[in-house]
């Protein structure tokens, strides 16, 4: 391990007290001071969207748009500012306190989470730019934007987050607002059973997350990120107790990251996530959710690779990537579903993501993250468009729409291109790297555990996954454009609104790449590197040829065959339509039935137990206070009543009776005669008279 | 001065004046009977006045003043039966008890 630290390349960070300083960090001045407005004005939106989204002339729309253009232009500002001269800023104020921790709010502004506002804030404004399209005539078209915007609002406030708690607090905020937004057609079974579903795996892998959290900050005594990375950087001897605890730690944060970033055993989530509009699946897919996963590996990955502290868990990250990247890539083989196809295909990228991180290459796995959040989000959007147009999922209801939809045709043709890894388009200088890291790893795990055999294994994943992403985006590509339409409905080009949007991410998925160009440009690589904390990690400064070839190979011979197996053959459609690949079929059609392992082997044993004993509790011990109250009530009922009726009553009734008599007898006084008052008065008066003249 | 016979006189007027008011049924004759009070009071006041040789003649003024309100009484007491005789055809004291509940 202390090898591969002294070969890794130093991404030069600075720290005061580091002392490694290359280049200095400024503070950012004003727009780094002013970026709390980046989680805040968004999650006001939301708020403002449900009270007064409706009295818009848009519905809310206007509003929401107007919150992601406003992300947008903020994070490519800061994105600039920070390629000029890198920022690292952070500021928290004190809210609560648990003993001698403070919990904090606050927001940080350095080069990973610039690296995320900007993608937030540009994907996010083309894909809300293309909802008002893809939405028009929804029955809750402004709720739809509300939690759209919440869950815009609940992304940045994790990526904004400068320690444990907040980060949290976003975690949560996403995993609920993407709840509400997958269950956006809740009337439909399916979608409210995958909005639970994706909860539920969420919160699964949550424990995780909070178990992590409280290892690593009660071990170092803070949960701001800057103090535990700081504590890691001092070493294992400045932080035993944190050295102590760290693999724990590393391992409970990852299984957090697991669950949101859907890697092997809870990816079950994702696919069903499709169940909500296409533009939520956009978003999801491409910069908000499943990146909080990575984005976390990446904040605590000086953690990771620190000899002393959480380093074994790399080779758990290597390992679940690797597996997450190959075998979901092979069920976006056989999905007819075109959403579905690209739901597998995210969870086969995001694998290649841990699989990087897992190898120690920091950049690799945030540079895929960010080309990926493009074109990713493009495929979906034209996905939608096709969607949209054919009112079918499914691709054996598409075929031949590159006549009737040439832009949304163009657009997927470049996101798919990308996606596949094809030269100078964005995800090959990506997958490039990933592939060059994990080769260059190789070298770096321990022979003795067998950890360079494991690492050997996961980059033949990754190279067979690059065929595979090429085989499947072929199959998508050619099933949904090339060919003859198969479908009932009268394909066209979706309105303008909806198309310019793919325009708009399509631009950067072919050029983005360029960023970090081998041997020429590292852009990316400055970007996020600039922390505050030092960041090891060892990435390609040049073209990895060996490995080029092989990705380069396998990608452009998925691509072939996949069109060769696919192509536009008038003859062979219906060959073609039902071809099934042998032995594999059906294991990868039941997704290797860890659905049914789920639900036949963990929730139903568990549900009926829990039911029946739920129902027994409710029949016996429930049933029993509320009948015992209601008794009670009763005869206390009884005893108020005959007070009431006896004494309150009498009481009343007596006073009344009295009242009753006195008047009586004197209104017999009252006879209206004059002069019987007068005789009255006289006598009066005499008598008085006479009373006073005697007692005189 | 004989005080005695000017009390004994005004006593006497008094008694007669409530007298009639107590007895008279017809409402004019009650006013005169009320007329009959007030002279005895101002015969009152004039005798003690006279008696206590007072220099202001206080009583013998306050009697002025009784008659001028007790002209002023019957004035406006006429009007009240004049208008009680036109509603009702009557002026019998003992048929107006509209003060009765």
């Amino acid at each position: 391990m202390l090898q591969l630290l002294t070969n890794a390349n130093t991404l030069i960070l600075a720290t005061e007290e580091g002392g490694h300083a290359a280049e200095a960090l400024s503070d950012g001045g004003l727009l780094a001071s002013m970026a709390w407005l980046i989680p805040v004005v968004p999650m006001v939106a939301a708020f403002a969207i449900v009270f007064y989204g409706k009295r818009m002339p848009y519905k809310g729309w206007d509003i929401a748009i107007a919150v992601m253009g406003f992300e947008a232009l903020y994070g490519t500002a800061l994105l600039l500012a920070h390629i000029a001269s890198p920022i690292a800023h952070d500021f928290q104020v004190e809210i609560a306190r648990i003993g001698s921790m403070p919990i904090e709010w606050g927001w940080t502004v350095d080069g990973l989470s610039i690296m995320m506002y900007f993608l937030v804030g540009v994907v996010g404004f083309f894909v809300f730019l293309y909802a008002k399209g893809y939405m028009e005539g929804d029955i809750r078209f402004t709720w739809f934007f509300a939690s759209f915007t919440l869950f815009a609002g609940g992304m940045l406030v994790l990526v904004s987050a400068p320690n444990m708690i907040q980060l949290i607090v976003g975690w949560e905020l996403v995993g609920v607002s993407s709840w509400l937004l997958i269950g956006h057609y809740w009337e439909d079974h399916y979608a409210s059973s995958s909005a639970i579903k994706a909860m539920l795996v969420n919160k699964a892998a949550d424990v995780g997350l909070f178990v992590g959290a409280i290892i690593v900050s009660m071990s170092v005594g803070s949960f701001r990120f800057s103090d535990i990375l700081h504590a890691v950087e001092g070493g294992a001897a400045e932080a035993p107790l944190l050295a102590q605890f760290a693999f724990w730690g590393g391992l409970a944060l990852f299984i957090g990251a697991m669950g949101k970033s859907a890697q092997f055993p809870f990816h079950v989530w994702l696919p069903d996530a499709m169940a909500g509009p296409t533009p939520v699946s956009a978003l999801m897919h491409a910069a908000t959710m499943v990146t909080a996963g990575v984005y976390l590996v990446g904040r605590m990955f000086p953690l990771y690779l620190t000899d002393g502290f959480a380093t074994e868990v790399r080779a758990v990250i290597i390992i679940i990537g690797g597996l997450t990247l190959f075998l979901t890539g092979l069920i976006a083989l056989v999905q007819d579903d075109i959403k579905k196809v690209l739901a597998y295909s995210t969870l086969s990228q995001l694998g290649y993501m841990t699989a990087a991180m897992g190898a120690g290459a920091y950049t690799a796995g945030l540079f895929h993250l960010f080309t990926h959040a493009f074109f990713k989000a493009l495929l979906f959007l034209g996905a939608g468009s096709v969607i949209h147009s054919v009112h079918s999922n499914n691709m054996s209801d598409m075929g031949g729409l590159r006549k009737t939809m040439p832009w949304t045709y163009r657009t997927f043709l470049v996101g798919s291109l990308a996606l596949a890894g094809i030269p100078l388009f964005a995800g090959f200088f990506s997958k490039d790297e990933i592939l060059a890291s994990l080769n260059y790893a190789i070298g770096k795990f321990s022979t003795a555990d067998g950890g360079s055999s494991v690492a050997t294994i996961v980059l033949i994943l990754a190279i067979s996954g690059a065929f595979i992403t090429a085989f499947y985006m072929a199959r998508t590509v050619m099933l949904t454009f090339h060919g003859e339409y198969k479908g009932q409905a009268h394909p066209h080009e979706s309105p303008k609104i909806m198309w310019v949007p793919l325009v708009g991410l399509a631009v950067p998925s072919a050029v983005i790449g360029f960023m970090n160009w081998p041997g020429l440009t590292s852009t990316f690589t400055d970007v996020v590197g600039g922390r505050a904390v030092r960041v090891l990690d060892h990435h390609a400064t040049e073209f990895d040829y060996l490995m080029l070839s092989f990705g380069l190979t396998a990608a452009v011979a998925g691509g072939l065959i996949g069109m060769r197996i696919w192509g536009p053959d008038k003859e062979t459609q219906a060959a073609r339509d039902t071809f099934r690949i042998p032995l594999l079929y059906p294991l990868l059609e039941n997704k290797y039935y860890i659905d049914d392992l789920y639900m036949d082997g963990v929730i139903r044993p568990i549900r009926g137990p829990v039911a029946r004993a739920i129902n027994w509790t409710n029949g016996y011990v429930i049933d029993f206070v509320v009948n015992g109250a209601g008794l009670l009530a009763r005869s206390v009922g009884k005893v108020v009543y005959w007070f009431d009726q006896r004494g309150v009553d009498g009481a009343i009734h007596a006073s009344g009776a009295v009242t009753g008599a006195g008047g009586g007898m004197l209104r017999l006084l009252q006879t209206g005669k004059v002069q019987q008052y007068a005789i009255l008065i006289f006598a009066a008066t005499v008598i008085l008279v006479a009373g006073l003249v005697i007692w005189f | 001065m004989i005080l005695g016979q000017f009390i004994i006189l005004g006593a006497a007027l008094f008694s007669l004046g409530v007298y009639g008011v107590l007895t008279r049924r017809n409402a004019v004759l009650v006013l005169l009977s009320v007329e009959l009070m007030l002279a005895a009071v101002n015969i009152n006041f004039v005798a003690f006045d006279t008696y206590a040789r007072d220099v202001t003649a206080g009583g013998q003024i306050f009697s002025l003043f009784v008659i001028a309100v007790g002209a002023a009484e019957v004035g406006i007491g006429l009007a009240i039966v004049l208008l009680i005789f036109r509603n009702r055809e009557s002026a019998n004291v003992d048929e107006l008890d509209l003060m009765k509940l």
